[in-house]
């Protein structure tokens, strides 16, 4: 069980799908929607959020900057 | 970034998560909030960020003026919330020269694309970094004219196809590509000369250091610091994002090697 657990936000409207974030994603956590923003893009989302750290690499990443990343130390009662 | 063998895996519900509190990393208030009018995947975003990220962590932002140039990040000052000056196509580094002649007491610093500072703006580049004008260049190299539909620059590989090299640079009739960073970095006027790439986490990360250490230098009155970014021009090189960072991968990092180019030292 990890020690860290981390989660994205991605701004779905300023989101252009460009997918440099999924691709750049190690664990895999990011997705692209199969619907579209208010743009007509397909947008990054968490198809697997139990997975992220917090490792910052898609925000880095992100040439528009439209993710905001979280992160917290597993509380003990969540660890199994 | 290489995708991990192993994938973590933790229970915490997002609401427990996602709290103000737990932010790690969030955009830079000296963005504005204009959408940036880049293509999606733009190299250009991410160095507009991390300019931003420097001068908001060194505490200058009512100390920066900014030179915006021609190419598609004409619009520069439209995103970044600085004082700003727009220069005609390849003038920045002149303009620079000026205002900070004028104002020394403040940080200036020129933002260029490939065409503009090595093709129209040439004479404007060399001559500023020899004279050892105290400002900060920020070289923006996709190896293309963007903004004008993806012809030619000076900086095209050998081979590239580009709208007016339908067939490829041929450099019996085009010349070869520029390594302006190179030509700059002989010149005693400049102190800091580096080539970096935002492509990936790791390299964004060092692309940071250095736009700080080339703002160092300014504020150390050491001369032209000179950064030059590899970054991918998505609709001018006819691919998708993801390829067109691999293409840079395979194609300009070999011919632009990544790293500091002079670093005559801070103190
Ligand atoms: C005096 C003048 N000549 C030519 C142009 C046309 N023009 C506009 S942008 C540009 C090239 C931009 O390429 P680059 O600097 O590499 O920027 P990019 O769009 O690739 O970021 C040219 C030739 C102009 N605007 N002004
Ligand atoms: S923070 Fe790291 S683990 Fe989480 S989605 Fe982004 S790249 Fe993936
Ligand atoms: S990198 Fe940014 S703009 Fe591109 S798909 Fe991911 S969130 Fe969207
Ligand atoms: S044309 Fe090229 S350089 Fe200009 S915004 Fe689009 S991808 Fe970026
Ligand atoms: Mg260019």
């Amino acid at each position: 069980m990890a020690k860290i657990a981390g989660a994205v936000v991605v701004d779905i409207d300023r989101c252009k799908g460009c997918e440099l974030c999924v691709n750049e994603c190690p664990f895999d956590v990011l997705a692209m929607s199969e619907d579209v923003n208010i743009k007509g893009y397909h947008y990054s989302y968490m198809k697997n959020p139990s997975a992220c750290t917090g490792c910052l690499a898609c925000a880095l990443v992100c040439p528009d900057t439209v993710i905001t990343v979280y992160r917290v130390k597993v509380p003990d009662t969540a660890k199994s | 970034m290489a995708k991990s063998k192993v994938i973590p895996h933790h229970d915490v519900p997002l609401d427990q998560i996602i709290k103000p509190e737990n932010i790690i990393f969030k955009k830079t208030k000296l963005f504005t909030d204009n959408v940036l009018s880049y293509c999606p995947g733009c190299g250009h975003g991410v160095a507009h960020r991390l300019i931003l990220e420097v001068i908001e962590e060194m505490g200058i932002a009512d100390k920066v003026i900014g030179i915006a140039p021609v190419g598609c990040s004409v619009l520069a000052y439209e995103f970044m919330d600085l004082d700003m000056q727009e220069a005609a196509h390849g003038r920045a580094p002149a303009l620079a020269t000026g205002i900070k002649r004028t104002n020394p007491d403040k940080f200036v610093f020129s933002y260029q694309g490939d065409g503009d500072l090595a093709a129209i703006g040439t004479a404007e580049t060399i001559h500023a970094a020899n004279r050892g004008e105290n400002i900060t260049v920020i070289f923006i190299n996709n190896g293309i004219y963007g903004m004008t539909g993806g012809q030619m620059a000076p900086t095209t590989l050998e081979g590239m196809k580009t709208s007016t090299t339908p067939y490829g640079r041929d450099p019996r009739q085009m010349g070869h590509p520029i390594k302006i960073t190179e030509l700059v970095a002989q010149l005693p006027g400049t102190c800091y000369v580096t080539r970096q790439a935002v492509h990936t986490a790791a390299l964004v990360r060092k692309a940071k250091k250095a736009i700080r250490r080339a703002f160092e230098y300014q504020k150390a009155n050491k001369g032209l610091s000179f950064v030059e970014i590899v970054s991918n021009c998505n609709s001018g090189w006819k691919m998708t994002p993801v390829q067109a960072i691999k293409w840079l991968e395979e194609n300009m990092l070999p011919y632009y090697p990544l790293g500091d180019l002079k670093d005559v030292g801070l103190d």
